[in-house]
C-alpha cells in the first residue's frame, strides 16, 4: 500500500525544517563538543528528508525530484508541525530572551525527539515497504537524538538555579504546541485504513506522556499545561516564521536553478 | 559576539572536567587513545565522544576516562626511566629465527 502522498510529505517536511533550524546552531554551539553534536542531529534529519522527498518524488513521477519538493514549495504547502519551525528564542519574556537560547532548542528536541522516536517506531510496521524502509533506518537516528536532547533536558533542568529557571521558561513556551501532534489529518486517517500509518497519531499520547513526565521529573522541573491555541502547521497553517526560514534555506537553489555541486 | 547566549563559549570549557577517549575500531582490537574532550558528566562525556570521535564509523566500543584519573610520569624523570633501556639491545626478541610458515611478526 502507498503512503498517502501528502503524508510523506508532512514526514519530509517535519525532518528538513527541524535539521534546518538546529543547523542555526552550526559554529555557534555553547561547547565545540556540542557544536558537532548538534551538526550531526541535523545531518541525520536532513538525510531522512532526503529519502522521504526521493521517495515522493519518485512517486509524483513526471520528473519531481527531491531538490524540487524541498526548494520550489512555499510556505503554504510545507505540512511540517509549528512546533519544528519556531526560532529558537523564547517567548521573548522572562529568561529566555536571547536571540539563541539553547534550553528552547533542547526543550524541542526532546519535546518532537519524543514523539518521532514512537512515529519511526510505529512506521517501521507501515504496509508501504519503502516507507518502512526508511522507518527501519531513521528510527535508530532517532533513538539517539532522543536520548541527546533528553540528556540536556535534564541537565539543564536539575544544573544551576539560571539554568533551572531557562529550561522551564523554554517548556511554558513551547508546550502548547504539541497539542498539534495528536490532530489526525485525513490523510492520517485514510494511512490508518490502509496499514500504512499502524496508528493514528493519538493513539501514541500516552506513551509520549510517559516519555515527558520521566525527564521532566527527572529533571526536577514541572510539567505545563499544554492547552491554549492548537496550532496547524502539519494543515499547511503556519506561524510566520516557516517562510523565513524558507527563504534563506531555498535562495541558493532558487538564484540557480538546477545547478549542480 | 554581543548575543548573551554565545558571548561566552569557553566559560562552560572551564567549568567541564577534561575527559580522555579510547575507542575500538573493531571487534577483537584494543581500545586506542584517540584524544580528550570536556563535558560535564560520564554520560555527557560518553555522547559527546560518540559524536565527535565515531562520526565517521571510527569504532563500535567507547571508554572515556577523568584525564584526572591518569598518573603520569614527570617529563624531568625521562633520564631515569627510559634512557637506560637504550643499549639493551637483547631485550628485542630479534635474536631468533622465525621458521618461514608462521609468516609476520
Amino acid at each position: 500500500m502507498a503512503a498517502p502522498l501528502p503524508f510523506l510529505l508532512h514526514l519530509a517536511d517535519d525532518a528538513l525544517v527541524l535539521g534546518q533550524r538546529n543547523a542555526e546552531w552550526c559554529g555557534h554551539g555553547p561547547a565545540i563538543e556540542e557544536d558537532i553534536a548538534m551538526a550531526n542531529v541535523s545531518l541525520d534529519l536532513i538525510g531522512q528528508a532526503g529519502l522521504l522527498y526521493q521517495l515522493a518524488a519518485q512517486r509524483l513521477g513526471d520528473g519531481a525530484t527531491e531538490d524540487q519538493l524541498a526548494y520550489f514549495r512555499d510556505a503554504d504547502a510545507y505540512l511540517n508541525h509549528t512546533l519544528v519551525e519556531l526560532p529558537h528564542s523564547g517567548p521573548q519574556v522572562g529568561h529566555a530572551q536571547t536571540d539563541r537560547d539553547y534550553a528552547t532548542t533542547i526543550a524541542r528536541n526532546f519535546l518532537h525527539g519524543a514523539f518521532n522516536l514512537l512515529r519511526w517506531d510505529a512506521l517501521c510496521a507501515s504496509s508501504d515497504a519503502d516507507l518502512a524502509a526508511i522507518a527501519a533506518k531513521s528510527v535508530k537516528e532517532a533513538r539517539y537524538h532522543l536520548r541527546h536532547a533528553r540528556g540536556w533536558l535534564i541537565r539543564l533542568g536539575d544544573g544551576t538555579a539560571h539554568s533551572h529557571d531557562r529550561m522551564q521558561a523554554a517548556l511554558d513556551h513551547l508546550m502548547p504546541y504539541t497539542q498539534e501532534f495528536w490532530l489526525t489529518t485525513p490523510e492520517e486517517n485514510q494511512g490508518v485504513s490502509d496499514g500504512v500509518l499502524p496508528q493514528a497519531p493519538a493513539q501514541w499520547q500516552a506513551a509520549w506522556d510517559e516519555l515527558v513526565d520521566d525527564a521532566v521529573s527527572q529533571a526536577g522541573l514541572r510539567r505545563p499545561s499544554s492547552q491554549g491555541h492548537v496550532s496547524q502547521g502539519k494543515c499547511g497553517q503556519h506561524s510566520e516564521h516557516l517562510s523565513y526560514l524558507l527563504a534563506e534555506m531555498q535562495s541558493l537553489a532558487r538564484a540557480h536553478p538546477g545547478a549542480q555541486w | 559576539m554581543s548575543n548573551p547566549a554565545t558571548a561566552s563559549p569557553t566559560k562552560a570549557l572551564k567549568d567541564w572536567p577534561l575527559w580522555e577517549v579510547f575507542v575500538r575500531s573493531k571487534q577483537g582490537l584494543e581500545h586506542k587513545h584517540c584524544g580528550s574532550l570536556h563535558a560535564s558528566d560520564p554520560e555527557h562525556a560518553l555522547q559527546m565522544a560518540r559524536d565527535i570521535y565515531t562520526r565517521r564509523q571510527e569504532g563500535v566500543s567507547i571508554w572515556v576516562v577523568p584525564s584526572k584519573a591518569i598518573v603520569a610520569n614527570s617529563p624531568d624523570d625521562k633520564a631515569e626511566l627510559f634512557d637506560p633501556s637504550g643499549d639493551k639491545i637483547y631485550r628485542h626478541p630479534t635474536f631468533y629465527d622465525i621458521p618461514d610458515d608462521v609468516g609476520h611478526m
